[in-house]
């Protein structure tokens, strides 16, 4: 796909996390919409994963440890086919298997999470097994800033290193925010590039909206042979929509009705400006 | 004492359970290639060493990160693995609780979690490291299977048919050497109870260690007249419920017998078998409420009541009881 054409997905896809959080009544908003450029360049040109081989031994793997942001993964797996988007709108419903965090009762989802600083360890393992059979595949795994005070993380670091695991590819949707508030306030992450490095990761940063950017940065996986590549994604909790950008009380906020109809018409705006850019 | 009593079963040698566990495991990675084994720097304690030596490519060291080790466990069965993770037993569950439930039960990935130096035999350490309370978190674990063999025979079997099951589980075992009673030629059926001693006054529902204790309290009690049936539950969930019933239906009472808190033990479990369908008094013999301390095994299974002499007191009241 063109660059244009993944920025029409990337907007159509926000629309959509905004459509069904409104109907869920609930939803983890501002992570959804700052890791969405992330699964965008993932499921459409990254990852061999689609729901014909979905049971391929060697497919990628992707897990995604900041589970509370499932609307993104949700629509994203929709669009790819893995099952109707029109499921979604039982999202968070009583006896929907469309829950509020990644279950593997959903077509396309490797493994139950959302339950913090899990995600990294099960990567680890699932990369050595495939260090073990020699297979082709990469492991791909989305962390949260916040999850990062989690110890289980450095913990799973370390044996990522120790065990060399190229095939490894971890990213970091580093929006600053968390429940509670800014990173810094919170629990204070920095220096991180080089607390990766230490850790024996091949670290690079990019801007986590940059479709360019995030595409070219995982086509170079492994950035070195022998080390885990990690990837510092800055982003923009909220990222589209210009009153829940970088506020805290849309971590899991429901737009009103003119909320909603404000956030739609913003995005409309820039699907609208996209298609009178001419593509190069 | 034991050797003027007419026992059921004897034994010529006594082993750890643990090496039972080690045993087992490398009879299972010479019988199946996606066998692999992860360790928290315990090697040695968990006699995971032959293993290693034989299949260093699919021998894992994770270093003392418990946490770390549960969640590689179960990201290698992503990868078709089958992993056998070993640590003490309070490192391989309290201290991991949330990385079981997420990962492995709620996940109904095919970990088998060993856990060894269980309970009070663990002996000299002291209470940090008796962990009393592992049997109740993991049964409560929805998905989770839970075996508690009883001597190094039963633990190298029960350890060779997890490889077969396919599912999260976990195996209790422990360090002392404990007389090898029962047939190495065994087949372990999971789920399924072992009758090891008819009678007809009183049921004797043990495991683990406190089985070869309820062999010895059962010629204890035949001296005095008292007729009583000793059944093995290696495995505590899923329970043998018809054994259960089959067995006090005919005894009209029961002692459940383990090295165990009894809040959430096995005794709980069956308590709740009788109380549904057949409501029968019922002694425990387990850890009441309390931390263990430091002492030989003996000694500890004498002070906490978890021997023959107790099992013997309890059938009594128990049966004064019906």
């Amino acid at each position: 796909m063109t660059i244009q054409e993944l920025a029409f997905k990337s907007l159509d896809y926000r629309k959509k996390i905004l459509k069904y959080i409104k109907l869920a009544n609930a939803g983890h908003t501002g992570g959804s919409l700052s890791c969405i450029d992330i699964l965008n360049i993932l499921y459409n040109e990254i990852l061999n994963v689609l729901p014909h081989n979905f049971s391929d031994k060697n497919r990628d793997r992707y897990i995604q440890s900041k589970g509370h942001s499932v609307e993104a993964l949700y629509v994203v797996l929709a669009d790819r086919g893995f099952y109707p988007e029109s499921l979604l709108e039982t999202l968070c419903q009583y006896q929907s298997h469309f829950i509020g965090h990644p279950t593997k009762k959903i077509p396309g989802i490797e493994q139950n999470t959302g339950a913090l600083g899990h995600g990294l360890a099960l990567s680890v393992g699932i990369a050595i097994a495939g260090k073990m059979d020699r297979a082709s595949y990469r492991v791909f795994t989305l962390l949260g800033d916040g999850e990062l005070a989690e110890g289980s993380n450095w913990e799973a670091l370390m044996a990522a290193s120790h065990y060399e695991l190229d095939n490894l590819v971890i990213i970091l949707d580093y929006n600053k925010l968390q429940i509670t508030g800014p990173n810094k306030e919170v629990m204070k992450l920095e220096p991180l590039s080089p607390k990766f490095e230490a850790f024996g990761c091949s670290v690079r940063e990019i801007n986590g909206h940059d479709l360019a950017s995030i595409k070219q940065t995982l086509q170079d996986v492994p950035f070195e042979k022998g080390k885990p590549s990690l990837i510092i994604a800055h982003t923009i909790k909220g990222k589209g929509v210009s009153y829940m950008e970088n506020a805290i009380k849309w971590h899991h906020g429901v737009p009103n009705d003119a909320q909603y109809q404000q956030a739609m018409e913003e995005l409309e705006d820039r699907i609208i400006n996209l298609q009178t850019i001419v593509p190069q | 004492m034991e050797k003027i009593l007419d026992l059921k079963y004897t034994y010529t040698e006594k082993k750890d359970t643990r090496s039972g566990f080690g045993d087992g495991l490398l009879e299972a990675g010479r019988n199946n290639p996606n066998v692999v084994g992860l360790c928290a720097d315990l090697i040695g304690s968990l006699k995971m060493g032959a293993f290693q030596k034989e299949f260093p490519e699919r021998f894992f060291q994770t270093g003392i990160a418990e946490a770390n080790m549960i969640g590689l466990a179960a990201g290698m069965t992503i990868g078709g693995k089958i992993p056998f993770t070993g640590t003490f037993a309070n490192f391989s569950t309290g201290r991991v609780y949330d990385q079981i439930r997420q990962s492995i039960a709620y996940s109904e990935k095919n970990v088998k979690i060993c856990a060894s130096h269980a309970g009070l035999t663990l002996g000299e350490d002291g209470a940090t490291h008796q962990i009393l309370e592992d049997v109740g978190m993991m049964k409560m674990l929805p998905n989770m299977t839970v075996i508690v063999p009883c001597d190094y025979n039963q633990t190298k079997a029960a350890t060779l048919a997890l490889v077969d099951h396919h599912g999260p589980a976990y195996l209790r075992f422990g360090r002392p050497n404990w007389p090898i009673f029962t047939p190495s030629d065994q087949k372990f059926e999971i789920g399924k109870a072992i009758k090891m001693i008819e009678g007809k006054d009183v049921s004797i529902f043990a495991t683990g260690h406190l089985v070869w204790e309820a062999v010895v309290a059962e010629a204890m009690l035949r001296e005095e007249g008292i007729s009583a049936e000793v059944i093995n539950i290696h495995t505590i969930k899923p329970l043998d419920e018809a054994a259960i019933l089959e067995s006090v239906g005919k005894t009209g009472c029961a002692v459940s017998a383990e090295e165990h808190q009894v809040n959430g033990g096995l005794g709980d479990s069956i308590a709740q078998v009788l109380v549904r369908n057949m409501p029968s008094p019922l002694e425990y013999i387990g850890v009441n409420d309390s931390f263990g301390e430091s002492g030989t095994p003996t000694q500890l299974l004498e002070k906490y009541g978890l021997n023959a002499e107790n099992i013997v007191k309890a059938a009594k009241k128990a049966i004064s009881r019906k």
